[in-house]
């Protein structure tokens, strides 16, 4: 057996493959969260919440109506974003002339509601999700023992993140979007109905969000409060990242999943806390974050 | 330069409108002087340590514009740091709720110096990761007990001479601190200092051109409010003998904004109204589980949509006068 630093490559690959899937839902769900705040100005911290919602409705799908892990793929975004889109139109539609934290607050007031309601109905233990037939075993590539699943999801993840960030960067739809966060007045006057876009917008960054948990499903249990801490890290990323990009975000939510597996092997004890810590140093050199502009 | 920033309506309140935040403070001491002949004393001092709690997150939210998302780190901190000093040192009380309050002060230095580097939502973001590290610390270092905390905590004899096992002596012990933070928090408020924090909340770049240091101001205030809140879980550590990870947790953290938004933000009075006001309603529906954590969330969105006043703002606003 190959060692680094006295580390099995075996152990130093699987740590990197576990980081590289945490780094796929960061990056998925920090995509969200910056695609909502460049037109809402909103921190939506029900973010979590509706991640969580998207793998219970993967396994209500599964388990009730005996739709698959491929049906749900395509069904649950589009339930937690209509969900989403909900919420928009009712709450946060009547808080766009206040302060932002207020948006914050109430999306935070949300997220209780939401995970409260799961754990009044399924308890706080997990439930299991099978894996899809088609994505079971796994690849030897040598060096490491590649799980098939965990290969898609790393490479679905990158997939609807660069396809986020096609659209928004190089598309007519996404300079409409570009424009109506630079200015939605000016925007609005060009004809665009922008109220109905930011609903849109918001509904879109919460189905990103669905679609993750749909992904998580299989691989961590089913739980309500699987969305709770997550959440936290992804702030940390967001921060780190600064949200003047959309590929920034993406490129800091995959690094830090790299991060975090590279501190697994090398000191796990610090392995919750490094992404904190990452934050922290990122602050002190430099505010903005590694990609973000000051305003 | 001070005065210059001082507001009529500050001038205009130190005459004539004390008179009613006088009246309310005479209120609020009558109701925590004889609730006890009526109300179960542990709970009272339970609102008392909370209502500290909730004023000094509010000298930072009311007064100075800042949301920070993760004071139970510092609740959280000085409870475990005022519980070790009581039971492994063998301190006394008082010198437990300091070393607490200095353990809290010292997070507060750390996490400010960092988290005052952005405003508004990322400051917000920024305190609620900290405290997120600050509680896989406590779940992983030795001295906290992980999942078990520090339990059996004795409350010690006061200046080791009046012992505080005596609910009566507890329950003044807990009075006069809370009496303490709290008249020492409306100094704050109404101290020259306390205009330029209200200054930096209404127009920070204002207050950068008249020459003012921001970043010192809000690092002093954010300092202050850690070790208040500091004293406040010191204190409610010693009183349930007990530090638990649900101290440092961020639903803690939620909770204090809750109480805040509830009661009142940016008001004297409303983090003692909204600590009352949200403890009952948890102490009544404790048995039901999770429904706590829905009722708390869907008094957030209804207060966010409909009453952001909160209850002393709302009275307030009826009399128009501050409260």
């Amino acid at each position: 057996m190959t060692e680094i630093f006295g580390i099995s490559t075996q152990a130093l690959f699987g740590q990197l493959l576990i980081g590289l899937i945490n780094g796929s839902f960061y990056a998925l769900l920090s995509l969200g969260l910056a695609v909502i705040f460049g037109l809402l100005n909103i921190i939506n911290f029900a973010h979590g919440a509706q991640y969580m919602m998207g793998a219970f409705c993967a396994w209500f799908l599964l388990n009730k109506l005996g739709l698959s892990y491929w049906w749900a793929l395509l069904i649950v975004p589009l339930i937690v974003g209509a969900s989403g889109m909900l919420i928009e139109r009712l709450m946060l539609s009547r808080l766009y002339k206040l302060d932002h934290l207020y948006g914050f607050l109430l999306t935070f007031g949300l997220a209780l509601i939401i995970q409260g309601v799961f754990r009044q109905q399924f308890g706080s233990s997990g439930l299991p999700y099978s894996m899809p037939k088609a994505l079971e075993g796994g690849q030897n590539l040598g060096f490491m023992f590649l799980p098939n699943y965990r290969a898609w999801v790393i490479v679905a993840s990158a997939t609807v993140c660069l396809g986020t960030w096609f659209m928004i960067e190089k598309t007519k739809l996404g300079s409409y979007l570009r424009a109506a966060t630079e200015n939605p007045e000016l925007v609005q006057a060009f004809g665009v109905n922008v109220p109905r876009m930011i609903t849109l917008t918001y509904g879109f960054g919460v189905g990103l969000a669905g679609l993750a948990g749909v992904m998580a499903a299989p691989i961590y249990s089913v739980s309500p409060l699987m969305g709770a801490d997550l959440i936290i890290v992804v702030f940390a990323v967001v921060v780190i990242g600064g949200m003047g990009s959309i590929m920034g975000s993406i490129l800091t939510g995959f690094g830090l999943g790299l991060v975090e597996g590279l501190t697994k092997v090398f000191y796990p004890e610090a392995s919750n806390t490094v992404i904190f810590i990452v934050m922290a140093i990122v602050l002190m050199i430099k505010p903005a974050g590694l990609f973000g502009t000051q305003r | 330069m001070a005065e210059i920033l001082q507001p009529p309506a500050a001038a205009h309140l130190r005459s004539k409108d004390t008179k009613h935040q006088k009246i309310a403070f005479a209120v609020m001491l009558a109701f925590f002087a004889l609730a006890p002949l009526v109300i179960y004393p542990v709970f009272l001092m339970k609102v008392m340590c909370f209502a500290l709690f909730a004023c000094a997150f509010n000298l930072l939210l009311g007064f100075v514009g800042l949301l920070s998302f993760g004071h139970a780190m510092f609740l959280g901190i000085a409870g475990y740091t005022a519980a070790h000093a009581a039971k492994v040192w063998g301190l006394t009380p008082e010198l437990a709720i300091l070393c607490g309050a200095g353990a809290a002060c010292v997070l507060g230095i750390a996490s400010g110096l960092i988290a005052i580097r952005r405003q508004g939502i990322y400051f917000a973001m920024i305190t609620l990761a900290l405290a997120q590290m600050v509680y896989f610390f406590c779940v992983q270092a030795p001295f906290t007990g992980g999942e078990d905390g520090i339990q059996a905590v004795p409350r010690g004899a006061l200046f080791g001479v009046i012992s505080l096992g005596d609910v009566r002596a507890m329950y003044v012990t807990v009075f006069s601190i809370f009496i303490a933070g709290f008249l020492l928090i409306y100094r704050i408020v109404h101290s020259p200092f306390g205009q330029v924090l209200k200054a930096i909340r209404e127009n920070e770049a204002r207050a950068v051109s008249l020459g003012y240091d921001t970043d010192r101001y809000k690092l002093v205030a954010f300092v202050l409010s850690a070790t208040l809140a500091g004293v406040a879980g010191a204190m409610n550590a010693i009183v349930f003998q007990l530090a638990a990870l649900n101290a440092v947790h961020w639903t803690m953290s939620g909770e204090v904004v809750l109480m805040t938004l509830v009661g009142g933000l940016g008001t004297v009075f409303g983090p003692v109204v909204g600590a009352l006001a949200v403890l009952a309603m948890e102490n009544y529906l404790a048995t039901l589980g999770a429904w706590v954590t829905i009722a708390q969330g869907v008094i957030f969105v209804l207060c966010v949509l409909t009453f952001r006043r909160g209850i002393v703002g709302e009275l307030s606003k009826r009399l128009s006068k501050p409260l």
